[in-house]
């Protein structure tokens, strides 16, 4: 297995002084589903947001990322959001289409490219909808898309179904694996769900804030593609209170404080 | 308020007007009011009607300094609150004098414009514009800094240029901003432009409907004068709904304030 990306002893300080990242090291391979779980303020947001290359870490490196000096072209990387954060005054079609427009791609494959994008997420009836007219696990089947369309190597996903119901979240999800299977991709998914990492990922990376730091490293060994039966083993409920108990492990100093 | 049929919504409006109209018609002719201290409203049409060949001309003259000020507005408004955007230091330095010129009435500063400027026309240009450019730009202002944070880091992830963010991220940010503060203007800009013409006093080929009124009440021509208020009044209206339909037009496919209320 190749590494992906690495961080070695990546620190984040803002500039009002909170050290958000405290030398985070950590390795992600070719292929890999790596949740990043943790309370909130663990840092866990901002170690995408500095693997995209939005922002610069004040300390260590990242071997492979999009940031400054890096060799990887920001095609390799897909980003969605926590919201679908679509541009409200186009079309579906438009937005989807943004990154090869921002990439001056010649319209004429551009298009075709949206098409297959809104195949692949089972939207290709909406392309002429405006964003208002889609409901929220619609518009963020659209993020979705968009994040693919320059088929990227690896996808970062920031929380991207914490605002969506439980049955959209739950169809999601299978959504999701399906086309981390189908791309070969290699996805780094933000969550602070227990039970949303361990029907995903195969590794848990748990976090803990204050300063942000990992806390445990947990590989999820069920194999793939998983579905409802794998939501009912006694597997997934032993991988739920492994990955529960190091979260909280982790969470019980910083209460004490 | 129950559903009504859209009919209802044209016809009670019109109809009170009417209401009201033939009420004045009545009550001036029975009480035998004199016409230069109310005019019937038969009075002031055919007013308008005759006097015509000299308010058609003011109404022109009006009309262009308004529009004319209104787009140096726009020009002046937008420009500077990109510029505003870019840099922090310019917005430092230009916002008070900005402010000062809005807080400033401008019927007190407009002898002094009419002394300073080449000719009456530029006068009346720099007034009206003073007026309108202030709700252009502090709304474009606040339009370009309520992009969102998570479409701005997109369009960095993607390497956009500076023109592309401007172009396909800024400007329709800041579109229902702006188009709000054209409204705002677009009356403004007659309201300077009213003003000015008041404080210029100017008479011959250059004279707007402000200085007919004017002129008018000078003479005593008081049905003369509800005729050319009448021009200014429909003027006002006309602006009023071309800048609505403009902003319904470009908004009404995707911005919650254009929407159909009936969805």
């Amino acid at each position: 297995m190749e590494s992906l990306i690495e961080l070695r002893r990546v620190g984040k300080t803002f500039a009002n002084g909170t050290q958000a990242l405290a030398g985070m090291s950590l390795s992600i391979e070719q292929g890999e589903f790596v949740s990043l779980l943790g309370p909130s303020g663990c840092g866990k947001s901002t170690v995408l947001r500095m693997i995209a290359g939005l922002a610069e870490p004040s300390s260590g490196e990242i071997v492979g990322g999009a940031g400054k000096g890096a060799r990887r072209d920001a095609h390799d990387i897909g980003f969605v959001f926590q919201e679908p954060t679509l541009m409200p005054w186009a079309p579906v079609l438009d937005n989807v289409m943004l990154p090869l427009k921002l990439k001056r791609e010649p319209p004429g494959a551009a298009r075709e490219q949206v098409g297959q994008a809104l195949a692949m997420v089972g939207l290709e009836k909406f392309a002429r909808s405006y964003p208002r007219e889609l409901s929220g696990g619609m518009k963020m089947r659209v993020s979705i898309a968009r994040a693919l369309i320059t088929r990227p190597k690896l996808l970062l996903m920031d929380e991207p179904f914490a605002a969506l119901d439980e049955m959209t979240r739950l169809k999601l999800n299978d959504d999701l694996l399906r086309l981390w299977q189908e791309f070969g991709l290699t996805i780094v998914f933000v969550t602070h769900s227990v039970y949303e990492s361990v029907y995903l990922s195969s590794r848990v990376v748990v976090m803990a804030a204050r300063p942000g730091r990992v806390v445990a490293d947990e590989k999820i060994d069920a194999p793939y593609p998983r579905d409802e039966e794998f939501r009912l083993s006694p597997a997934y409920a032993a991988a739920c209170r492994r990955v529960s108990q190091a979260l909280h492990g982790a969470a019980a100093p910083a209460e004490a404080m | 308020m129950r559903a009504q049929p859209k009919w209802v919504n044209v016809v009670v409006p019109l109809a009170i007007a009417l209401a009201v109209l033939i009420g004045w018609e009545a009550w001036v002719r029975i009480a035998e009011i004199p016409a230069y201290v109310i005019p019937a409203p038969s009075l002031v049409w055919s007013t308008l009607i005759s006097d015509w060949p000299t308010l058609w001309p003011s109404l022109l003259v009006t009309l262009k300094i308004t529009f004319l000020s209104l787009l140096l507005a726009v020009a002046g408004g937008v420009a500077l609150a990109f510029l505003f955007s870019l840099s922090p230091w310019v917005e430092l330095s230009l916002v008070p004098f900005a402010v000062v010129l809005q807080v400033t009435p401008i019927i007190a500063i407009a002898p002094l414009i009419l002394i300073y400027a080449p000719n009456t026309l530029t006068a009346l240009l720099i007034c009206a514009w003073i007026v309108a450019f202030f709700p252009i730009l502090s709304n474009t202002t606040v339009g370009l800094r309520s992009v969102d944070r998570n479409l701005d880091d997109l369009f960095s992830l993607y390497g956009a240029s500076r023109w592309q963010r401007l172009r396909f991220l800024l400007a329709p940010s800041a579109l229902p901003y702006f188009l709000a503060g054209l409204k705002i203007a677009g009356g403004l800009s007659l309201i300077g432009t009213v003003v000015a013409e008041y404080a210029a006093g100017t008479s011959g080929k250059e004279s707007g409907l402000a200085y007919r009124i004017l002129e008018a009440s000078f003479r005593l021509n008081t049905p003369r004068m509800f005729a050319a208020l009448v021009l200014v009044a429909l003027t006002g209206i006309l602006i009023y709904f071309l800048f609505n339909g403009i902003s319904r037009l470009l908004l009404r496919k995707w911005h919650e304030s254009e929407l159909d209320a009936s969805r």
